[in-house]
């Protein structure tokens, strides 16, 4: 075997004697817990939780487990296919990776010599190892480098900028040691990271509280100590009202306050009208309830997560309501506390050196990012609406060459059929992944990366309470003509005259180049998978909490929104009512499938194979459906046929479907054509965003939804 | 019934799922067949929470295994030293008198084989001083391999934590 392949050390008193064993990395979702694999006369046979990190101690998902399944699957790409008839119609031509990597490397120095660098533009799912893909892009010489937050938490994540200078993932929730748990529609047990569900049920074990608020009763609301049954979209009302009982009774942490946030006479006297009883007419939650929340919340203080949110922040007003989560968090005193909001530290933080990056030799970028300049933007630049913008209209600068990098926009923004229109304006949209994905169907090289399973990745940094590297180790020799990113990027640069940036034969050589200088070596990892470089969490003193804004203190009135001309505090605005017969649709996940990467996979397919349409059961019986029945589903011109979850437990104006159904790529026969596909029913939605965060709006989308004809069962 | 008994601890269960596709995938299972499930039952208001119950239901390995009796070969078998109940395959001939017999619904057909196949505790784990599959990987450490005794245990200090409200 390659890299990385070591006798197991026993652990836990397990006999481990004899097995071949790779500590690693998932890949099945964005979380990438650590694993262990065992291999077996080169096959993965076994795949498990690391077992030496607290959390996880051998805990796997179910599509962690499936990882095995994917592995062995066949309706995957296989080798380099470069498109041979219009683009989507699904004619290809298989290529060997020297006629696929020279294909792509003609048309990339086609667009660079007739547009310039700038050009061309890169996105993947951010997370640990973007060193590679940016170095790649800046290696090129453009600066246009996307992720997908746009579509997941880019509003929460700005939100949480505006008041401590830190980015939402530099807040890591401590939920094992809290006493308070409040979450807005972060549906933690089914939208789950193991590592958290295991901390949540820890805190709760040990007495912590939950309370839940959301539109529908998930698996989540099951567990929580409190659910609330919130009107779609005023969820920002409950939150004003929450910070107004806080300040008016005064229960906030008033020496933390006082040495740490400023704005709180401009906040007093923004939130002065917003009053419980006001909040109750616009959430239909019980003013009494609120009152409850901020009074056992400040009892608890400063021991108490108020969630950021997640799935909350898809409205157009989803900035504000995240940045008043983070609020009552500053004004509770539980950033920097045990059992609140722990500001992630860095290897620096642990009196080590940081990883050295890729593009550290590579000289700067001279232009600015296409959204830099944009008129109306929302904060920040790099988001993907914004490049699909640019796409469209050419503006300020045209883009014509696309790497999606396991990164599917099309099947994750809204509209794909626009999507697919903006993008038929590139001159080439090259998809590098493991699964045909929707944006892979529509591109014009696809080239097959090897799986998490397959493949090695660079070295990575995980910031946290207690910073350490962690690795993805390759376990198995790749099954198809696939290769891993490290070398995809390494071959394209060589191929565009930048090889004297990549010089890399090895993923060794890029391991030993990133460590040079930090003391860790390749070795430090083969026990365990991960070096981490603190044995206890780090913690700033309580009287000498850093912020990074302007001002170094938590900034109620924002230096960063008045800079880019918003106001720190904005009116709350009722959202519209559906009209009679139609329903605010609302979209989540459950705990067996990614998104819409997994429903192909034999297993998780087998589990849940196809969504349903939750409805409120006494709109349901206005509209004569029945539990069980077909529902027409439509919005502009488009409509589907469902099956009918007729529920108590969802909110009157709106109706709930899973995303990540409706696969429209035949190849995958399990899932294509399974259930409906939520994004095409968001018809126009893909550049309405939020106007500050920047988030995109999927939320605000009206769905028609009558009984089918012959519908009954 | 076996030594072993597997706890389920529903306070901790997220209805996941985990635990099935791990049995799936250590016993290499078609699609179809499932050694163990997770029956989702509910919601139904407790205490104002729309509450859901997950039941999981692997073999529960009897004492006196009605598959057992009901099996014309011999080909439904006990582990004398533990009690584990097993299907050795080829002294099955697909009668499926098992299925018939198991109140539980436990033995699953396996449409290629033509045979019946069943939770085994992944009892080639626990000879080599492991827990089945199942258990070691629950996402939410909601399953536990233990005695019956220890069993009746955490259930009752479970019970006694639920009703302190803790």
């Amino acid at each position: 075997m390659r890299n990385g392949v070591l006798k197991a050390n026993n652990y836990r008193g397990i006999d481990m004697i004899g097995q071949t064993s790779v500590f690693s990395m998932c890949g099945m979702c964005a979380v990438r817990c650590p694993i262990r694999v065992e291999v077996e006369d080169g096959a993965v046979t076994w795949i498990e939780g690391n077992p030496y990190v607290p959390g996880i101690e051998g805990a796997l998902c179910a599509k962690g487990s499936a990882g095995l399944a994917f592995e062995y699957d066949t309706e995957r790409p296989q080798h380099p296919l470069i498109r041979t008839g219009a683009r989507g119609a699904g004619k290809w031509k298989e290529a060997t990776w020297d006629e696929a990597l020279d294909y792509i490397a003609d048309k990339l120095k086609d667009v660079k010599n007739k547009y310039g660098a700038k050009a061309i533009a890169l996105a993947d799912r951010s997370g640990p190892f973007t060193d590679l893909t940016k170095s790649f892009l800046k290696a090129l010489g453009s600066p246009n480098y996307f992720d997908h937050d746009d579509s997941c938490a880019k509003n929460v994540n700005m939100a949480c900028q505006s008041l401590f200078g830190y980015g939402r993932s530099e807040l890591v929730y401590d939920f094992s040691n809290t006493k308070y748990i409040v979450l807005f529609g972060r549906n933690i047990f089914e939208s789950l990271q193991v590592k958290e569900v295991n901390a949540v049920l820890d805190g709760m074990d040990k007495g912590a509280k939950m309370v839940y608020i959301d539109i529908r009763a998930t698996v989540t609301a099951s567990k929580a100590d409190k659910y609330l049954t919130i009107r779609p979209g005023t969820d920002y009302a409950m939150l004003l009202a929450l910070v107004n009982v806080v300040l008016k009774e005064r229960l906030y942490d008033a020496s933390y306050v006082d040495r740490y946030v400023s704005g709180l006479a401009e906040l007093e006297a923004f939130v002065a009208a917003y009053t419980p009883e006001w909040a109750e007419r616009e959430t239909g939650i019980a003013a009494h309830e609120i009152y409850t929340i901020a009074h056992e919340a400040a009892a608890a203080k400063p021991n108490i997560i108020f969630h950021g949110g997640w799935m909350l922040s898809r409205y157009i007003d989803s900035f504000y309501a995240s940045r008043m989560l983070y609020i009552l968090n500053a004004l509770l005193g539980s950033v920097e506390s045990i059992g609140g909001l722990i500001i992630a530290k860095g290897p620096k933080d642990a009196g080590s050196k940081g990883l050295r990056s890729l593009s550290a030799d590579i000289p700067g970028v001279s232009d600015t990012i296409v959204d830099a300049d944009m008129q109306k933007k929302s904060l920040g630049t790099g988001h993907m609406v914004n490049l699909y913008k640019a796409i469209r209209t050419g503006e300020p600068y045209p883009v014509k060459a696309f790497i999606a990098y396991r990164f599917d926009p099309v099947a994750a923004f809204p509209d794909p059929d626009e999507q697919r229109q903006v993008l038929n304006n590139l001159d080439l949209l090259v998809a590098v992944d493991v699964n045909y994905s929707d944006t892979a169907w529509h591109a014009d090289v696809i080239l097959p990366e090897a799986t998490y399973l397959e493949r090695s990745n660079i070295i990575s940094t995980q910031k946290g309470p207690k910073p350490q590297f962690v690795m993805r180790r390759q376990a198995m020799a790749p099954r198809y003509n696939s290769k891993p990113g490290w070398e995809i990027f390494t071959l394209l640069a060589e191929r565009m005259g930048m090889g004297r940036y990549f010089p890399y034969k090895s993923i060794d050589e890029i391991w030993n180049y990133q460590l040079d200088g930090t003391g860790v070596t390749i070795e430090d990892f083969n026990a365990k998978g991960l070096v981490s470089l603190a044995k206890e969490p780090i913690m700033m003193p309580r009287d000498a909490i850093k912020f990074t804004t302007a001002s170094g203190k938590i900034e109620l009135l924002s230096s960063k929104l008045e800079k880019a001309g918003f106001p720190s505090f904005a009116p709350y605005v009722t959202p519209k009512k559906p009209e009679k017969g139609s329903f605010r649709l609302t979209f989540g996940r459950t705990a067996v499938h990614a998104h819409a990467q997994s429903q192909n996979n034999p297993y998780l397919n087998e589990l849940v194979h196809q969504n349903t349409l939750w409805i409120n059961a006494e709109e349901a019986e206005k509209l004569g459906i029945k539990n069980g029945d077909d529902a027409e589903v439509s919005a502009d011109g488009y409509s589907g046929k469902i099956r009918a979850y007729v529920t108590p437990y969802i909110h009157p104006e709106a109706v709930f479907m899973l995303h990540g159904f409706g696969n429209e790529v035949p190849l995958k026969t399990r899932s294509f054509k399974k259930g409906l596909r939520d994004t095409k029913f968001q018809k126009g939605l893909i550049e309405t965003v939020d106007p500050v965060g920047g988030g995109v709006a999927y939320l605000e989308c009206m769905v028609g939804v009558k009984k089918a004809s012959g519908g009954g069962k | 019934m076996s030594i072993y008994y597997i706890y389920q601890d529903q306070k901790r269960c997220i209805g996941c799922y985990a635990c099935e596709v791990h049995c799936k995938t250590k016993n290499n299972l078609p699609v179809g067949p499932r050694f163990c499930r997770i029956i989702p039952v509910g919601p139904k208001p407790v205490r104002g929470i729309p509450t859901l119950n997950f039941v999981f239901m692997p073999c529960f390995h009897c004492e006196k295994p009605w598959c057992l009796s009901a099996c014309p070969t011999g080909a439904m078998q006990k582990r004398v030293k533990d009690g584990i109940v097993f299907v050795d395959a080829s002294l099955c001939v697909g009668c499926k008198s098992c299925i018939t017999a198991c109140p539980w619904g436990v033995p699953q057909w396996d449409r290629a084989t033509g045979k019946v196949i069943k939770c085994d505790y992944c009892k080639d784990r626990v000879d080599r001083g492991l827990k089945p599959a199942c258990v070691t990987k629950c996402t939410a450490h909601a399953l536990r391999w233990v005695s019956p005794e220890e069993a009746s245990q955490l259930k009752r200090e479970r019970f006694a934590k639920d009703i302190t409200g803790n």
